[in-house]
């Protein structure tokens, strides 16, 4: 067997030790009617080389960001990933490893996690983050539940300017009624302020927002923060990581949790997962975060360590009272996180920030002055806007992915009302002789 | 002359390195217009650049080695850490999951340019399907406790659906931590149940406990000391009796495959760790995937997107008719799936008993050896792992399960799970798996052989280990009484 | 190690009275248990407690246990020193490591208690 590298005659070794004459015999504690009785009925082995040869069939099916010039974003992006970063996370004593339970040969992971860490308050302008959570969505909904912990209220309100699929997500993880939903209606692509203040109360323990929203606009967190916290309640924030180089922080706002989707920062697309949940918060809350934290402290002999630290809050120890059942989280992302940050810098990450807002500005306007496109929100966007197609937004993609890009993803599918909108990202890997290109393509729809 | 020293490993931050002007990577150069971010982002833009590193590629290249270094993972020796599945991970799945075709893929690209990646998750829901003998699956789920509440929350809405909702869930005593903490997120009241003395389910007192406001039941099964439940037909009858349902979780699968399977044992539901029992790495800590396999009667309330194929052959994603709705975003933790997929094709049907088999007689070898050394409080055939318990050795020499630990890492080998299940006492929770040769196992118990034998004649060799690696204990206490979880550049340094 | 002028509960908390006010901790074999206690989890003044209540939490690096009212009463004064040194709790549970005291609705709870060598009999018992 390939994986295993117990021989025959070992196997008889093995059982005669043990005192059994098969290996059958060691399943004798399985009830008669528990046995499967029959060889499972899956396909027979494949050598590696027909596994391989397999494997490239299927991924060769796919049209993907190499192939095609892709325009879509909504939480997953084709920004460029450095070669370090693979290299890195590519070493097996990183991804190999197990959750860094015993520190002592550990010391890999764990640094790398605090230095992630120590990253993630830097980008945010939190006080605390931890080592990551599966991604944007159960990072936004695991908030929720902190927010009512510390607040001791159990009601949240939430931005419908907020992705569909953070919304969704948050109501499944509350659906068993452990906290009551609010909806705050959006206006020009961001949260209705207005309408926010009519429906917080001393009830609401936080409102839930992102800036820049699911369509691409920058919301007003500073209001929101204010409405939030004049009722006592906090604000979570969503952002997106690789705008941080050019986009104020969101604690610069009175953000009290911050959480995103940190796939942008050197993970690749992988058709969505496994991405990066970002979850960062106040010092003073650091007992109510969910998930696992590294900390920095020294061992006997005076070095500098690191360790897992404040396990009290999580389910092995506090078990029914842990601030989340998360055990397993997104590391090695968080790692490639890390590497990604230092690979590019600070100067880099607002570099980059900075193309993107560059070119995303360029494309929109060159868009609406094909007259085949109309601005819907007057918002300020930053590298991901929205517009209305004058025609049919299902024949236009048709069309232009035969001409090679992907264009944009059509809100109509998530809502009714978003029906003809269209949400376009653009990142620092598209060129403008791409963009000229698509604008070409469109005018001549 | 004095000794030549080394730089240590670790500790010296990424931040620590390089220099203002140290560059990696350049950013593009602008090809369209440049724009005034105040302007264009109006004042919203950031004043005070983030604190990052200033680094060159090769400061990351030799930092990062360093740090890996300091690190042990599969790859670098025997890690029988029980109830983690830590086999070997093979390389292959590293490659697949890489190709363009799956790892340049957006989730929201029209299905007919996701041919390939929807036709992985199909036959991986189809094959996860037969391996777990429930005929409906996620692979939503991305962890095994992710798993857990995506199951209990569709048990949850199969009862509301019924007019019957129901208040407790029951788990045993052994149980992992993470099934009471998913029990409370879904809004149900936990019931501890104990174990008899064999380690299995106390029957008689499970009765007692069963009434028609139990919701489920979560087990796990091989349980977490390692041993099939006997009476688990019994137990799945019982709960089915007042109208409950059974929740497998599945951490413990490599023991059964192919031999037993949890829905012909009467599980309803299961959530499986693709990162234990089919070989994906556990990268330090995740990404993980936990996709739930369920019974006809729940799979209406799984989380969509599901992957279906049409008559014709074509792809696409649906959401059940009385959906939970989604657990995160998108359609799963895909490149862990594809590695999953790679592995389940390599080794086939045959390949997979193949392993339940040798992990099995693998963890029931090493307990012979082992048996004389610390005892074994549940003294029959184990599947995948097995429980010693280090209460006499604590008694006798003053040293602790925690020690014993510690010393096994001067040995170069990686310490089994400790201090679980709490129902043992000094527990060493030990799960070989089936990619160790015969003489890794043996070398391992003639470590643990030698290391008994220090606590006889030094217990405080033992309580001061480890001697030999990159750092020593460290005063996890100072960590939290003066918490430091977070790098801030030194006032008026270079920053 | 279990000093006679205190009273015990079986959740290892001891009881001093001074005057109408019961002192509380936690026992010598609590804290031994526990190992380094790296934080302490305590009320405010002015909550009022029912024999049996749980007063708050006490926790070790791997550990966490909730800490237990054996008498009734209101709380009037909280050691909150313990936030900077919960090793006090280790040093010297019966003085500094005090947690909180409570004026007694029902002094005759205390009767109800274990004196030392009734605890140290219900100790050896447990082992």
């Amino acid at each position: 067997m390939r994986f295993i590298p117990v021989t025959c005659e070992e196997q008889a070794e093995m059982l005669r030790v043990v005192g059994a004459d098969t290996v059958d015999d060691l399943f004798v504690d399985v009830p008669a009617a528990a046995r499967l009785g029959r060889p499972l009925a899956l396909p027979d082995p494949l050598g590696e080389v027909e596994l391989a040869a397999h494997l490239e069939d299927l991924a060769s099916a796919d049209s993907h960001a190499g192939s095609v010039v892709s325009l879509l974003g909504g939480g997953c992006y084709d920004h460029y990933v450095p070669a370090i970063v693979d290299a890195v996370i590519s070493k097996p004593a990183f991804f190999t490893a197990y959750t860094p339970y015993q520190p002592e040969v550990s010391q890999g992971t764990l640094q790398a996690v605090y230095e992630y860490q120590s990253m993630i308050c830097a980008l945010t302008g939190m006080d605390v983050a931890n080592a990551s959570m599966y991604d944007g969505a159960t990072a936004f909904a695991e908030a929720a539940l902190m927010a009512a912990r510390v607040m001791r209220r159990h009601r949240v309100v939430v931005s419908a300017a907020v992705h569909p699929e953070w919304r969704e997500t948050l109501a499944t993880y509350v659906g068993a009624g452990v906290l009551d939903i609010v909806m705050c209606p959006m206006r020009d692509g961001v949260t209705d302020a207005a309408a926010l203040r009519g429906l917080v109360d001393d009830r609401t323990a936080a409102v839930l927002a992102a800036s820049p929203t699911f369509y691409g606009a920058l919301d007003d967190l500073e209001t929101l923060a204010g409405i939030a916290h004049d009722a006592g309640a906090l604000l979570v924030a969503g952002t997106n990581p690789i705008l941080l180089g050019v986009l104020e922080p969101p604690a610069a706002y009175g953000a009290d949790i911050v959480v995103g989707e940190g796939q942008p920062l050197g993970n690749p697309q992988s058709f969505g997962g496994p991405g990066l949940g970002i979850f960062a918060c106040r010092q003073e809350h650091l007992r109510q975060m969910p998930g696992r934290v590294a900390g920095r402290t020294t061992d006997v002999d005076g070095r500098t360590g690191f360790v897992l630290t404040f396990s009290t809050r999580e389910q092995h120890i506090r078990r029914e009272k842990a601030t989340s059942n998360i055990c397993s989280n997104h590391a090695l992302n968080a790692l490639a996180a890390g590497v990604y940050l230092s690979a590019v810098g600070r100067e880099g990450l607002a570099g980059i920030g900075r193309a993107c807002v560059a070119k995303a500005h360029y494309l929109e306007s060159r868009l609406v002055e094909t007259g085949r496109f109309e601005r819907v929100f007057s918002a300020p966007f930053a590298h991901e806007f929205t517009l209305r197609y004058t025609g049919d937004v299902a024949a236009m993609q048709a069309r232009l992915l035969e001409r090679g890009f992907f264009a944009g993803l059509d809100l109509g599918r998530f809502r009714a009302e978003d029906a003809g909108c269209v949400l376009f990202a653009v990142t620092e890997k598209r060129t403008r002789a791409q963009l000229d290109r698509f604008v070409a393509e469109v005018d001549a729809l | 002359m004095s000794a030549p020293t080394r730089e240590p490993l670790t500790g010296t931050l990424i931040f620590e390195r390089g220099a203002p002007e140290s560059r990696c990577v350049e950013s593009p150069a602008l090809d369209v217009p440049d724009v005034s971010l105040s302007e264009v982002l109006s004042g919203r833009q950031r004043t005070e650049p983030p604190v990052l590193p200033h680094v060159t590629e090769v400061e990351i290249a030799r930092h990062y080695e360093r740090l890996a270094s300091a690190n042990f993972g599969v790859d670098s020796g025997f890690y029988p850490l029980g109830s983690c599945t830590m086999k070997y991970n093979p390389k292959i799945d590293e490659w697949a999951c890489r190709l363009p075709g799956f790892a340049g893929l957006h989730p929201y690209q029209p299905p007919e340019t996701v041919q390939g990646a929807l036709e992985v998750m199909w036959e991986l829901q189809e094959l996860l399907a037969e391996i777990a003998g429930l005929p409906a699956v996620t692979l939503q789920p991305a962890a095994g406790a992710h798993g857990e509440l995506t199951g209990l929350l569709a048990i949850r809405a199969y009862h509301t659906a019924n007019g019957d909702p129901r208040a407790r869930v029951l788990v045993p005593d052994s149980a992992h931590g993470t099934n009471p903490a998913t029990v409370a997120m879904c809004g149900y009241e936990i019931v501890q149940v104990p174990s008899d003395e064999r380690g299995g389910v106390d029957v008689a007192v499970l009765n007692t406990l069963l009434d028609t406001d139990v919701a489920a039941i979560m087990l796990t099964n091989p349980n977490t000391l390692g041993l099939f439940d006997e009476n688990i037909l019994e137990i799945t009858a019982a709960v089915h009796a007042v109208g409950a349902l059974a929740y497998c979780d599945g951490a413990n699968l490599n023991a059964i495959l192919g031999k037993s399977r949890p829905g012909d044992m009467g599980f309803d539901a299961l959530h499986i760790n693709l990162h234990k029992t089919f070989a994906t790495p556990h990268g330090g800590g995740g990404p993980g995937s936990g996709p739930v396999a369920v019974s006809g009667a729940l799979a209406p309330y799984l989380p969509g997107p599901l992957v279906a194929r049409a008559a014709d052959g074509a792809f696409s994603l649906v959401t059940p008719e009385r959906s939970i709705g989604r657990v995160r975003s998108f359609v799963g933790n895909f490149g862990v799936l594809v590695r999953a997929y790679a592995y389940i094709r390599a080794l086939g049907g045959s390949g997979l008993t193949e392993v339940a088999e040798q992990a099995v007689l693998s963890a029931n070898y090493l307990k012979e050896l082992l048996r004389d050394v610390w005892p074994l409080p549940y003294d029959r055939v184990c599947k995948h792992e097995f429980v010693l318990s280090g209460g006499r050795m604590r008694k006798q020499t003053g040293v602790r399960t925690l020690d014993v630990a510690k010393r096994l890492l001067d040995y170069g080998i990686h310490p089994p799970t400790i201090y679980f299940p709490l129902i043992v006492d000094e527990a060493l929770m030990i799960e070989p798996t089936e990619t160790e040769s015969k003489e890794t196992l043996d070398r391992f118990a003639g470590v643990l052989r030698t290391i008994a034998a220090e606590a006889a004649e030094d217990p405080g060799l033992l309580q001061g280990a480890p001697y030999s690696t990159p750092v020593r204990r460290l005063d996890e206490a100072a960590a939290v009484k003066r918490p430091d979880l977070a790098w801030v550049p030194p006032k008026g340094g270079p920053g | 190690m279990y000093p006679k002028d205190l009273k015990y509960d079986r959740e290892h908390e001891w009881v001093r009275l001074e005057g109408g006010i019961a002192v509380m901790g936690i026992s010598h074999f609590a804290q031994d248990q526990l190992g380094e206690v790296v934080y302490v989890d305590l009320p405010t003044a002015g909550v009022v407690l029912s024999a049996g209540d749980s007063f708050g939490e006490i926790e070790s690096v791997k550990s966490v246990s909730e800490l237990f009212s054996p008498v009734s009463g209101e709380i009037v004064e909280v050691n909150d020193a313990l936030s900077d040194t919960p090793e006090t709790v280790n040093e010297d549970p019966y003085g500094d490591g005090w947690m909180i005291k409570v004026s007694l609705s029902d002094p005759s709870q205390v009767d109800a208690l274990m004196d030392a060598d009734g605890y140290e009999a219900f100790l050896a018992e447990a082992e």
